[in-house]
């Protein structure tokens, strides 16, 4: 009943979907108002009804019918309800139908802003985010529908998957389902997939707005920049928040010591990012310079793409394979969807050019916009490298046969180089001016964090550090920090002088009353703490692995660790069963810690899962695993340890990050907003 | 470099109390340097030292019982390719059809570098107009001659 409900509610909002984007588009035909604002209408309510059958389908996890195929692949009787819950993304279907719900939520949120200014986007904007819902929609009917029932043919035996009774078939109910996989169960993975969804979901509305200013001729002003501006942030906050999280949750679950292992679907993750964020970047120089037009909706365009790619990837997981691609459904139909839009975008770009001539010319290679190029070329190198990586080993199996595997040797190499030139650059790009920088200046703007950072890699090498890589990132990171603290320092300071105000005040005024670049700065800072953590890791990680008897020590970099324990018990009503282990930690000969690492078996998914236990210290983590253990001839027990020096930093910089970013989006006052309508925007203080 | 200085340490250390070293079991952890650089051969995308799996622990008891037989690191590698094909190295090899893999990211970067010189090569001062209004809507249809010279004050204010 409830099922049907669902099922009817999703086919219902596909078909406002696809009345929305004809009935949208008729009114541009006719130009009759009144067909838009049925349009608009249309497609404002298909967040209702897609609320309602995702209610429906969590409703169906929650009561464990198990005759619904999707119910009955990730999720079982001994879960806890928040997890039955959480399951609605733990599976293909769901995630499909939940990313449509997201992708609805937005388009009804952007359709029921103020439409005074932009009126003639409107009807773009509604055909582009409704035709793209609609693949959604058809997808999560036709493909992986998430209200299929389990039948079973009376005659054959077979099992068929239908919303409705075919004819001579009986129900299929199972009494459990098979659970949620185990990996899942972890708060870092109930966060990860909603963040990364709306953040991908989010990047949907430029492109719809860039691509109505092009349709529209309008792509000749920033006006189309202006008004995505904030979503845009929105939405990179969020895929930046899923990245965090989704590493995180990485570092606590899949017990390898790390948080990137730069699988297929982290880079699917991290390459809108990229390319977002060169976004975000470049609109800069288009606002106050009306350059790059042309450039900014190549990107736009590429961003959507990937978003669509990444969706896909992260939840078919198909690129592993030719052979898995052409098996899968939704691989082909993504393809062509992905093939479709690139195509129709960069037609309707090259059709647009002459609304997108540059208004000025880029006057000095020292300069900001000569910067801003620059950052855009090395995001996207790195993004091409990613994608390249991603997708080789599938081109590679096409045209050689062979299997081959592209892994962290690849990655590091070929984007640490490109990352170690962006934070350069995000040091001296904010201190150049626009059009035109003296060298000469620039050298005396620089000067006090070169010789700060001189002086830290010196007192680096005297405590005796030799590894060059090493000391080069140490000093970058401690270049680049004092350069863009010294931002910080020079605006407070102007504002002193101007308003005799105190340092905190003037400091917190700085920032609210420039929260666009000071924000920005805010995340530079996140970015370099970062940069530290990952530094930590990657070049001074240590790691070791024995076998211990009970009553064993284990000497390991600072500490010695000593196996007292070894208990079972179970949780999860008998379904989870848990081996720990505990081991104390002695430093300089005293116990300091106690570590429980385990090993649990979940019985119903016959699937084992390594859990660490981490002691997280401001110089680094100690990260334990329990690898195995045997009871014949004696208890000995098998460990994985770790030594992850810095990584503290990692998420407190990604803390940073979220909060540069949260500041940087905040809405103005209305007052501030009136102002913002001349095309002049807010002129920041000259850093003279 | 810090477990080389460690087992550099111990070496040291082990010939200096005339421990038989070469003789000794090889350690998890000389096992796990070796596994590290492999890939397991039938996962999707898991290093031999971290997959869970029993056929991994199988490889990484073969890798224990080559390095027994004395047989060095790179011996070792050669007879996991030859057994299970380039996928279980960590990164296909830079030579053959492989060496795609590495060139074209180098080339894509190369080519936007070069694009990016000729922008800055055309540094022929196009028309420069003035920073305010233009003519974008939503802006003041204001003269730009005005306006330049307004722009003139501003910057010598």
């Amino acid at each position: 009943m409830v099922n049907d409900l669902g099922f009817f509610a999703l086919a219902l909002s596909a078909l406002l979907a696809a009345y929305a984007a004809a009935a949208a588009w008729w009114s541009t035909q006719r130009g009759d108002e009144r067909w838009l604002e049925s349009a608009r209408n249309a497609a404002v309510g298909t967040a209702p009804l897609l609320t309602i059958a995702c209610v429906a389908l969590v409703y169906n996890l929650l009561a464990g019918n198990f005759q619904i195929s999707y119910v009955y692949d990730v999720s079982a009787r001994a879960m806890p309800p928040f997890l039955k819950a959480t399951a609605l993304w733990g599976g293909q279907a769901g995630s499909i139908l939940f990313w449509t719900w997201l992708m609805s939520l937005f388009a009804a949120a952007v359709l029921l802003r103020k439409w005074e200014v932009d009126r003639p986007l409107l009807p773009w904007v509604i055909v582009i985010t409704m035709l793209t819902l609609l693949f959604f929609q058809g997808l999560s009917l036709l493909v992986a529908n998430p209200f299929d029932r389990l039948w079973q043919d009376l005659r054959s035996g077979e099992v068929v998957q239908r919303v409705w009774r075919p004819a001579g078939a009986a129900p299929l109910v199972p009494f459990d389902g098979k659970g949620l996989n185990p990996l899942l169960r972890h708060p870092g993975m109930i966060g990860h997939p909603p963040t990364l969804y709306l953040g991908f979901v989010g990047f949907v509305i430029p492109y719809a707005f860039a691509m109505a200013a092009l349709i529209t001729r309008r792509s000749i002003g920033d006006r189309w920049i202006r008004t995505t501006r904030r979503w845009t942030l929105v939405s990179w906050l969020f895929l930046s928040l899923g990245l965090l999280l989704g590493g995180r949750w990485a570092y606590d679950v899949l017990g390898w010591g790390g948080f990137w292992g730069w699988d297929p679907v982290e880079n699917a993750a991290l390459m809108p990012w990229l390319t977002g964020t060169a976004f975000l970047h470049s609109v800069m120089i288009q606002e106050k310079r009306g350059m790059l037009k042309v450039w900014n909706m190549v990107l736009i365009i590429l961003t959507y793409s990937l978003v669509i790619f990444g969706t896909f990837i992260t939840r078919s997981g198909v690129i592993s394979s030719v052979h898995s691609f052409t098996q899968s459904a939704i691989g082909p139909a993504f393809f062509a969807f992905i093939t479709v839009t690139f195509l129709s975008s960069v037609t309707l770009l090259v059709s647009r050019m002459d609304t997108l001539r540059s208004e000025n010319a880029l006057e000095n290679v020292l300069s900001r916009e000569a910067a801003f190029l620059l950052n855009n070329l090395l995001f996207l190198g790195i993004t091409f490298a990613v994608f390249w990586g991603t997708i080789s080993p599938m081109v590679t199996e096409l045209i050689t046969g062979q299997k081959i595997t592209v892994g962290p040797p690849y990655y590091n190499q070929v984007t640490g180089p490109l990352f170690g030139a962006l934070v350069l650059l995000m040091g001296v790009a904010p201190l150049l001016a626009w059009r035109r920088q003296s060298a000469s200046q620039l050298a005396h703007k620089l000067l006090w964090p070169f010789v700060g950072s001189a002086l830290i890699v010196g007192g680096l090498i005297a405590a005796g550090h030799r590894n060059p890589t090493a000391l080069f990132g140490f000093w970058l990171v401690a270049f680049v920090g004092l350069a863009t603290l010294l931002a910080f320092w020079r605006g407070a300071q102007a504002r002193r002088q101007a308003h005799g105000e105190s340092w905190p005040i003037a400091l917190a005024r700085l920032i609210s009353r420039h929260r666009r670049r000071y924000g920005g700065y805010l995340i530079h800072l996140g970015v370099l703490m970062m940069a530290l953590g990952i530094i930590g890791t990657y070049l001074f990680q240590q790691e070791t692995e024995a076998t211990l008897v009970l009553g064993e020590r284990l000497n390991f970099g600072p500490y010695a660790l000593q196996f007292d324990n070894l208990h079972a018990y179970s949780l999860e009503a008998g379904d989870r069963q848990v081996t720990e282990a505990v081991l104390t930690v002695y430093e300089d000969g005293r116990p300091v810690r106690t570590l429980r690492p385990r090993r649990d078996f979940f019985i119903s998914a016959e699937q084992p899962m390594t859990i660490p236990s981490v002691w997280s210290r401001p110089q680094g983590d100690l990260y334990a695993l329990l690898v195995t253990w045997e009871t014949d001839p004696g208890l000995r027990a098998t460990f994985k340890l770790y030594i992850n020096p810095l990584i503290g930093w990692l998420w407190l910089g990604g803390l940073t990050f979220v909060l540069g970013t949260v500041i940087a989006a905040w809405p103005d006052s209305a007052v501030r907003r009136t102002w913002k309508l001349a095309p002049q925007g807010e002129q920041a203080p000259s850093p003279a | 470099m810090w477990r080389r200085t460690i087992i550099a340490v111990l070496l040291f250390l082990g010939l200096a109390l005339g421990i038989p070293v070469a003789a000794q079991e090889p350690t998890a952890d000389e096992v796990n340097r070796i596994a590290k650089q492999l890939y397991c051969p039938v996962c999707p995308n898991t290093p031999l030292d971290v997959c869970e799996t029993k056929a991994c622990e199988d490889w990484r008891a073969q890798i224990r019982d080559m390095l027994a037989e004395g047989q060095d690191e790179q011996a070792i590698i050669d007879y996991f390719v030859a057994q299970y094909g380039i996928r279980v190295l960590a990164a296909p090899p830079r030579r053959g059809f492989t060496a795609l893999v590495w060139v074209l990211p180098v080339v894509g970067l190369l080519a936007g570098g070069w694009l990016l010189m000729r922008v800055f090569r055309r540094q022929e001062r196009g028309p420069t107009r003035p920073l305010l209004g233009t003519g974008q809507d939503g802006t003041l249809p204001i003269p730009s001659e005005y306006l330049a010279r307004l722009e003139e004050d501003v910057r010598k204010g």
